[in-house]
């Protein structure tokens, strides 16, 4: 399949011949994103500059019924932007301005491809913080962070993506330019439509411009290992930090397999000898940081922790929250394929769904590898395993059912913060329910008649 | 084709490695100038799998990406999925190499006149260095330019002969003896690799780093006449003239008479750490190819080793500050990152001031100046500009490919900051002692 001469040439006259790709050596590189084990090949890919030329590029699209898949970086875990058989590629990372930072407002507006790590560097010029840390920052966009509604190791106490999307401007399927919010901390005007667009995986507009909320940038922070012989004492401290009324920043776990493959990658001195680490981060006012830091490692202690140790400064503590974020990556070091789940429970729920993960891991004769945001119960668990191994693969299918089957008898969710896509797309109905399954439908089909943005993703 | 695909017969899980997650994208040096996936060490890898399983063919765009591509290994530090990216490129290229397919006529030259010819045969490149020199000093070189000669030669060769390194009067042969002991007893003995450009452009690079073993209570053996490491042919896809050298130099320095093989280029230091893979389907080679790769050390990984004596002098009579640019091959090769650093924090007199990104490449790779001159001036500038902001009247590095690229660069910029290995600032307050 390709596309034909005459539409190429048109896609070349809104953004420019170069900016169109049509060769298969440009191609094969966009048939993928962070996913395991999910491949397409696009007809081409487009690179737009501005609002104006998505616009054009949407309305060309909808005349020829081409789909369209936009992307930022290519890093998202459940294969949102894994293109779809025919489909055009809008690459957005050209689009990557910081548009401005007001700090008496307290926002900052950037286009969608702007690096979200580089969004919060410009926020700590001005002393202001913008909190959501996805694991791929250093080169994840904002535009698909919006889309997939991203979270991080600070979910816990600084909640995920939608918490700070004050406004968007958005290309709608039929090309019209529509902007939704504004810098108002208060707005009830009408529907909340923004909302419906964060999270909505590229499937009901292409996002081309968000205003961010940013809050003051903490005082000081402080950063501490907990190590543990058993994984259900370091679930155990999670719980009585929490039933203590103290929402620390980050309360990430990782198992042994996880501790080790993050150290022989990163080498920041994890233990590799113990069951479960937690990485536990305090900020805030540094007379608070104290207290709740303190209060912390007694709590780790009194629930079984071998050792609580303290980074020693913010370079150590930097150096530790970073090689956490490329767990998923480390663990790649095991087995060739790495397949990444993100199964979300209560918190009340999380200690015995650790520990039923580990079991079903064993009972399928299974590898695997648990990490997580453990304070606010989103656990990944990774199978390690081969992809060339029919038998092997086939029993990951059948622990991955058992493990979501628990997972919403406890209450839980199937994507914490990964977005459906084309990954968790089987199990959307038993999770949300016929109603609420159709009502999505509906607005798909609404907003997107032609079923040509991001067709295929979430559901059919 | 004649030769099977190298991709297609290599450990295929070298390839599955990679899960695609993105991580490497903001530490390439390519990526970040076109944003193009193609260009990515993910996208790269994505091409060879794709060749691999016989989705795609060897084709004149796949030649030009790999050509593209510095090969600063930048991506394999920024890995955590710990894929061997180095092995995948050097295969990959390895493959252009033998299919024919990279027509370009330019790359082609200079391979040929490089690769095939003078760093095979050390005499010769030596003989031509010596030209080289005659012409850079006859006066030849000025007048032959005023009248326009020059213009008669191919337009590669007349854009790069202004910039063709500075010759030095004698080589590291005539500088180092055969065989040099330390003052004292020697606590070690090793053999000190002279390199190529190394020895013709900066032979007083190899003297320091011999003084310096010296003070350090090393015994130096220095044959005169050396081959080249191969280095540059591996990384160009020459993978069986790279083993044919490797054995050369096995054969003339057998490591076990050795507690080290020093180099003092990061480039080649990067290369000679690996003869195992080379040489490991060779069985009069593949245990001594392995105790080599055990013996091989940069001089400042050796140094901090076995403790570098703090000179009492400081290099200079003034307090200087000094940067450090990592050579590619050195930090993301061979991770050799903090040794230099430690080395210039012993030396009296001189505050060492960090870099800018340090660590990402200056655009010399090798001969990717030669072969992809725009991507490689724009990194240059890229990195003279970071200089510029650290006021350093000292760049010290320690790869002759850095070296030369980096002092162009600054003299084109009018900057008067000068390009230092950090042995010769060692060497220098020994020296002054």
């Amino acid at each position: 399949m390709s596309l034909p001469a005459s539409t190429v040439n048109a896609f070349a006259a809104i953004v420019g011949q170069n900016s169109v790709l049509v060769e298969a050596e440009d191609l094969v590189p966009y048939g993928f994103d962070g996913t395991a084990a999910l491949k397409g090949r696009p007809d081409a890919v487009v690179f737009a500059k501005t609002t104006a030329q998505v616009a054009e590029c949407v309305r060309l699209a909808a005349g020829a019924r081409i789909p369209i898949v936009t992307r930022g970086s290519g890093t998202g875990l459940s294969g949102g932007s894994v293109p779809s058989q025919g489909s055009l590629v809008l690459c957005l990372v050209h689009m990557n301005a910081i548009l401005d930072v007001d700090p008496r407002n307290l926002t900052l507006r950037a286009q969608p491809g702007a690096i979200t790590a580089r969004i919060d560097e410009a926020a700590g010029r001005h002393g202001l913080f913008y909190p959501p840390d996805p694991g791929s920052m250093r080169i994840s966009t904002i535009g698909g962070n919006v889309a997939e509604n991203s979270g991080g190791l600070r979910g816990l106490k600084y909640g995920v993506t939608r918490d700070y999307v004050m406004g968007l401007e958005v290309v709608l399927p039929d090309g019209r330019v529509a902007r939704f919010g504004n810098q108002c901390v208060k707005d009830v005007a009408g529907y909340s439509l923004k909302d419906l667009f964060v999270g909505s995986e590229g499937t009901l507009g292409v996002i081309t411009e968000v205003l961010l909320k940013l809050v003051p940038r903490p005082a000081s922070r402080r950063t501490m290992l907990a190590l543990y012989d058993r994984i259900e004492d370091a679930a155990q401290t999670v719980s009585a930090i929490v039933a203590a009324h103290i929402i620390p920043c980050t309360l990430e776990f990782l198992d042994r397999m996880t501790t080790r493959s993050v150290e022989e990658y990163a080498h920041v001195g994890l233990p590799t000898d113990c069951e479960a680490v937690l990485l536990m981060e305090t900020d805030g006012h540094p007379v608070v940081v104290a207290e709740e830091s303190a209060q912390m490692e007694a709590l780790a202690r009194a629930h079984g922790a071998r050792d609580v140790r303290t980074a020693r400064d913010e370079a150590e503590a930097l150096q530790l929250a970073s090689a956490r974020r490329n767990a998923f990556s480390a663990l790649a070091r095991q087995r060739p394929t790495t397949i990444l789940e993100d199964v979300t429970v209560p918190r009340s729920e999380l200690a015995s769904m650790v520990a039923f993960i580990a079991e079903t891991a064993a009972g399928f004769g299974l590898q695997i590898g648990t990490f997580g945001h453990m304070g606010d119960g989103n656990l990944h668990p990774t199978f390690l395993a081969d992809e060339r191994d029919a038998d092997e693969m086939h029993r990951v299918h059948e622990a991955l059912e058992a493990i979501v089957k628990r997972t919403l008898e406890v209450g839980g969710t199937i994507t914490g913060e990964h977005g459906v896509g084309l990954a968790k797309k089987p199990w959307l109905r038993q999770q949300v329910g016929d109603a609420s399954l159709d009502l999505m439908r509906q607005i798909k089909g609404t907003l997107d008649p032609l079923n040509l943005l991001n067709p295929g993703k979430i559901f059919d | 084709m004649t030769a099977p695909l190298r991709l297609r017969s290599i450990d295929y899980s070298i390839l599955q490695q990679c899960i695609h997650c993105g991580m490497c994208l903001p530490t390439c040096p390519t990526y970040d100038a076109t944003g193009r996936e193609r260009n990515s060490p993910r996208g790269r890898i994505s091409l060879m799998r794709a060749i691999a399983d016989g989705d795609l063919e060897i084709s004149s765009s796949f030649a030009d990406e790999m050509s593209y591509c510095l090969g600063c290994l930048a991506c394999q530090t920024a890995c955590p999925a710990g894929v061997q990216y180095g092995v995948l490129f050097e295969t990959a290229r390895s493959d252009i190499q033998a299919s024919g397919v990279d027509a370009s006529p330019k790359r082609r030259f200079w391979k040929a006149l490089t690769l095939r010819f003078l760093f095979m045969r050390p005499q010769a490149l030596r003989a031509a260095g010596r030209l080289l020199r005659l012409h850079q000093r006859s006066g030849f070189e000025a007048l032959s330019r005023r009248v326009g000669l020059t213009r008669l030669l191919p337009a590669d060769l007349r854009r790069l002969e202004p910039q063709a390194p500075a010759i030095a009067p004698k080589f590291s042969n005539a500088l180092i003896a055969p065989v040099e002991e330390p003052r004292e007893p020697a606590r070690y003995r090793v053999a000190l690799l002279t390199g190529c450009v190394q020895d013709l452009v900066f032979p007083d690079i190899n003297r320091d780093t011999a003084d310096v073993l010296l003070a350090n209570g090393c015994a130096v053996e220095t044959p005169a006449s050396q081959p080249c490491c191969g280095s540059l042919h591996a990384h160009n896809g020459e993978l069986e003239m790279a083993a044919e050298l490797a054995r050369r130099m096995i054969d003339l320095i057998p490591p076990d008479r050795y507690d080290a093989i020093i180099t003092n280029a990061g480039g080649c230091g990067s290369h000679l750490r690996h003869y195992s893979p080379l040489l490991g389907e060779d069985p009069r080679y593949a245990e001594r190819a392995r105790v080599w790769d055990s013996k091989v050390r940069d001089i400042q990984e050796w140094l901090v080793e076995i403790g570098p004596r703090q000179p009492a002098a400081s290099p200079f009579d003034e307090p200087a500050t000094v940067t450090y640019h990592e050579s590619c091959h050195l930090v993301h090769g061979q991770k050799i990152s903090r040794q230099p650093r430690t080395l210039l924090g012993l030396l009296p007199g001189i505050t060492l001031t960090e870099l800018p990104e340090a660590s990402w490449c200056c655009g010399s790779a090798g001969i990717y100046a030669l072969t992809q001159p725009e991507q490689a001036d724009a990194l240059l500038q890229r990195k003279v500009g970071h200089i510029a902001t650290t006021g350093a009247a000292l760049v010290a590095t320690a790869n002759p490919g850095c070296h030369l690229q980096i002092a162009r660069g600054l003299q084109s910029a009018g900057s008067p900051a000068q390009v230092v290995h950090p042995v010769t600032l060692l060497a220098r307050a020994y020296r002054r002692e």
